[in-house]
């Protein structure tokens, strides 16, 4: 049984019709019969459903294992699951962790028409500021569920 | 999410949206209730939804004394 309903299913087609280039959805989950991840398995689901809704190509999925592939976790600098990344023409360091839903969910469609045209859509004035940053930087946004 | 869109513009800027109910000690330890909750290189920290212009304000403390 679909996770997304008819009417989001068609909101979620016509809102990645947008999408320029094409879009990895990287998750990181555990294998099918692990007790530990609770939304695990539901989290790939709907990036799944969700890639089936994009235009033919534009949005894949591919799938590791958190605790059998180091090397992937590692070179994603993941640390919980679920998780996935966005990556597009580069892997920009964007990351979401826990399912996403209500607001997040809307976030997440826009997030991936903006990948995928890789442009962060950001005013001149935070982009010059943003240029002047020269250490690493770790934003974590905590949302709760609305 | 602005925070994915700094990510973007920069190299240097790695941005998670975390889901606080998934992960309790999480949010528990960066106080999280009812709304959005930013934490920048764990010293950094805004409380909900804010403009940008004010996200951005707070991104480049992490310049001064290298938070």
């Amino acid at each position: 049984m679909p996770l997304l309903d008819t009417k989001i299913q068609a909101q979620v087609r016509k809102a990645l019709e947008a999408m320029a280039g094409p879009v990895k959805l990287v998750m990181f989950t555990q294998g099918a019969d692990a007790l530990e991840c609770e939304f695990c398995a539901e989290t790939r689901a709907l990036i799944e459903e969700i890639a089936a809704l994009a235009p033919a190509g534009k949005l894949n999925v591919e799938v590791h294992d958190f605790v059998a592939e180091g090397d992937a976790v590692g070179a994603y600098q993941v640390d919980k699951i679920p998780a996935f990344a966005v990556v597009g023409a580069k892997d920009y360091g964007i990351r979401f962790y826990g399912i996403p839903s209500g607001y997040e969910f809307s976030s997440l469609m826009d997030d991936l028409v903006a990948v995928s045209k890789g442009e962060s859509g950001l005013s001149d004035a935070t982009k010059a500021a943003v240029a002047k940053i020269n250490q690493p930087v770790h934003i974590q946004v905590y949302v709760t569920p609305t | 999410m602005l925070a994915h869109r700094l990510a973007m513009e920069s190299d240097w800027i790695r941005a998670d949206m975390v889901e606080a109910t998934e992960f309790p000690h999480l949010a528990n330890k960066y106080q999280v209730y009812g709304v959005p909750r930013t934490v920048i290189n764990e010293t950094i920290h805004v409380e909900g939804a804010v403009p940008e212009p004010m996200f951005v304000k707070e991104l480049m403390k992490v310049m001064d004394g290298q938070s």
